[in-house]
């Protein structure tokens, strides 16, 4: 249990973001030069952004190392340094064998195959041999529990059907080393569950390695046995889970005074950033089922007429759950910085990932942002226990039973009904 | 065990054994490509017949018939069909090839394999078209009566150096095209006008003599001249045959390393 899986040494990854312009076309390129000549013999302006740096860190084979931290932090970064998607720009790491690299879930899915064909095709490209296909071919299709339509094209596929496709072939994945990108985040919770089952049966079982990158502190606390912290590009900390992710949550609590606007897309208008008011955890984890408040930044830069605003509540099926509105026909949005703030009684939602949509309409045009994070409910389950029997609402109830009519205490009454 | 190292700044080597590692996945990326590519068309791998032939029949009529184009002694269809199979083939296989990264860019972003096999893979679709258009020239020959000489030995030879030329030509392009998109508009007229510098609708004849050794460094002028001889027994090689594949070679050697250069940059490029 001791050896290791991966050795990462003083790793980094650095962009270069020049000062000029980013050329699509040749002619962008000649035009440019043409213009302006002296470009050609001068070192354009450059700046090299850090992706990452210095990270170093070791992984034991059989670990299951959970990587946290907020977009932007080099997570995903470090993934595709360690899966081989981009060259490292300093440092070295050494990885002790077959890699498989889960950035995206059914890369590389044709429309035009059949569930089984594609069954093939994604099963080579995330590195299983064929021979390996061909014997675990039915097993795949009995966890995805598409077996009447696996010989189907799949245009004819409901987005779950390919999901939980992907995720079956993912799961039977044997290689030494995992990488994981927030890929479970998609799908329905029933699947994820059998998924992650699946996952930690096999790094228990075989010594598989994992490297699983979540926004999800309670999948990582359940998962993970050390965890791993990325700030900014550098490691901020790595140890066991529970003391990394308590650090981390209390930082995210910490900086929430100013939230960070990360979004490159500028418009008339622009929201993405949310987060709850009263969380006891961090900013987009819901943690308790009273009243909730819930917070929009808005930022207007041009006059917005007969606006009318929205937020939309979806599932991670896709069902739109709730939405709230506000409307002003006539009235003008000024410029400025608006906070729309949400104050729901309660929020019964089941445990598992949602999303919110914002929706702001103007005149004749329409802004929607998806926002992100997702929002994560980590709250007690009150539902059946029984995936298939849970409904959509998760309320606390209490329940009794009272015999109200006992045989004893009138005798005369039927016990049972008289069929006759 | 001895650990994958991933380290900054490696020097360039070609890596070619991983194609080797890699080869279910090249396998499985041509059966795959094969399989869609007529999908979505009723009639399906006849076009891999009708293309060239539509062709063919459009030359007979105008080059052939009514402007008297000589043939070398074969007849016009028969020898034009021939040649077009040959270009089609290169065409395709430069064409598909120029094309591999940008059309898989969506899995080079979130799979690693050497992207090497996308190119190769994507010319191997093309080979399919062209022995499915060769069973149909052999027809076309068997129907003029021609006997089948022993030389068609060497038509695995030509058809290797037709995709080798392809590919020195489609390594370079593919990586450009991934950098910079003006490689697919720029192409398609290179690729028609190639059709011109080839003896595929006249023979090399009627070149004045002069400049037939300028002609002949087109690679592909002694690969059409080669299929003919060793098809028919007509036409000779251009002794600078040898020295445009020599040329190939050198082009396809640089080839490999630009596109083992540019590997390294595609998701640092997007």
């Amino acid at each position: 249990m001791s050896h290791l899986a991966i050795r990462a040494v003083g790793l980094g990854k650095a962009y270069r973001r020049s000062g000029e312009v980013r050329y699509n076309t040749l002619r962008d390129r000649l035009s440019h030069y043409f213009w302006r000549p002296w470009d050609l013999f001068r070192q354009t302006r450059s700046v090299l952004f850090w992706a990452l740096r210095e990270v170093s860190f070791e992984v034991k084979q059989g670990e299951v190392l959970g990587i946290i931290g907020r977009n932007g932090a080099g997570k995903t970064t470090l993934l595709k340094l360690l899966s081989r998607l981009t060259e490292p720009t300093e440092g070295y790491a050494e990885i002790y064998g077959r890699v498989s690299s889960l950035l995206e879930v059914g890369t590389g899915f044709h429309e035009d195959l059949t569930g089984r064909e594609n069954i093939y095709f994604n099963g080579i490209l995330l590195g299983m041999k064929r021979n390996e296909i061909k014997r675990k071919i039915d097993a795949i299709i009995e966890f995805a529990g598409i077996k009447d339509f696996i010989d189907t094209p799949m245009k004819k596929y409901s987005p779950g059907m390919r999901a939980r496709l992907a995720f079956s072939i993912a799961a039977h994945l044997e290689p030494e080393i995992l990488l994981v990108d927030e890929v479970l985040a998609v799908g329905d919770i029933e699947f994820q569950k059998k998924c992650l089952g699946k996952m930690e049966e096999v790094s228990k079982g075989s010594g598989r390695t994992v490297l699983f990158v979540s926004h999800q502190m309670n999948l990582i606390k359940q998962i993970c046995h050390r965890t791993m912290w990325l700030e900014g590009g550098r490691l901020q900390a790595i140890g066991p889970t529970l003391e990394v992710v308590d650090a981390y949550e209390k930082a995210l609590l910490g900086s929430l005074s100013r939230p960070t606007f990360q979004s490159e897309f500028r418009g008339k208008a622009e929201s993405f950033y949310w987060y709850l008011l009263n969380s006891d955890k961090t900013p987009h984890t819901l943690c308790h089922l009273d009243t909730t408040e819930i917070a929009f930044v808005l930022d207007v830069f041009e006059p917005i007429y007969a606006w009318h605003y929205e937020v939309n509540l979806f599932d991670s099926a896709g069902r739109l759950l709730w939405s709230g509105w506000i409307k002003s026909l006539r009235q003008v949005l000024e410029p400025g910085r608006y906070e729309v703030i949400y104050k729901l009684p309660l929020l019964p939602l089941s445990p598992g990932i949602y999303h919110w949509r914002v929706i702001l309409w103007g005149e004749c045009e329409r802004f929607v942002w998806e926002c992100r994070p997702e929002f994560v409910v980590d709250v007690p389950n009150y539902q059946h226990f029984f995936d298939e029997y849970a409904g959509i609402l998760n309320l606390p109830y209490q329940v009794k039973m009272n015999l109200i009519v006992s045989p004893e205490s009138t005798p005369n009454l039927p016990t049972q009904p008289q069929n006759k | 065990m001895k650990p994958q190292v991933i380290r900054a700044g490696r020097p360039l080597t070609l890596e070619l054994q991983e194609v080797w590692q890699y080869r279910d996945l090249l396998y499985a990326f041509i059966i795959v490509s094969f399989k869609v590519r007529y999908k979505q068309a009723t009639l399906g791998i006849l076009w891999a017949i009708l293309q060239p032939l539509s062709a063919v029949a459009i030359f007979s009529f105008i080059l052939g018939k009514l402007v008297k184009v000589p043939s070398d002694n074969l007849p016009y269809p028969l020898f034009t069909f021939s040649g077009m199979i040959v270009w089609n083939y290169f065409a395709t296989a430069l064409t598909q090839a120029s094309q591999s990264l940008v059309h898989y860019s969506h899995l080079i972003t979130k799979v690693y394999f050497p992207r090497i096999i996308l190119p190769l893979a994507k010319a191997a679709v093309g080979g399919v078209d062209f022995l499915i258009s060769f069973i149909a020239l052999s027809g076309l020959i068997l129907w003029y009566g021609f006997p089948i000489s022993w030389r068609i030995i060497f038509f695995p030879f030509f058809s290797i150096v037709t995709l080798f030329t392809a590919l020195s030509l489609g390594l370079w392009l593919s990586s450009i095209n991934y950098l910079y998109r003006d490689v697919q508009y720029v192409l398609p007229f290179f690729i028609q006008l190639g059709l011109f510098l080839t003896p595929i609708v006249y023979p090399t004849s009627i070149l004045p003599e002069a400049w037939q050794w300028l002609y002949a460094l087109n690679p592909m002028v002694g690969i059409v001249e080669g299929f003919r001889w060793c098809l028919f027994g007509q036409g000779k090689i251009p002794a600078l045959f040898w020295a445009s594949l020599l040329m190939v070679s050198v082009v396809f050697t640089g080839g490999l390393f630009y596109f083992k250069k540019v590997e390294r940059l595609l998701n640092d490029a997007i």
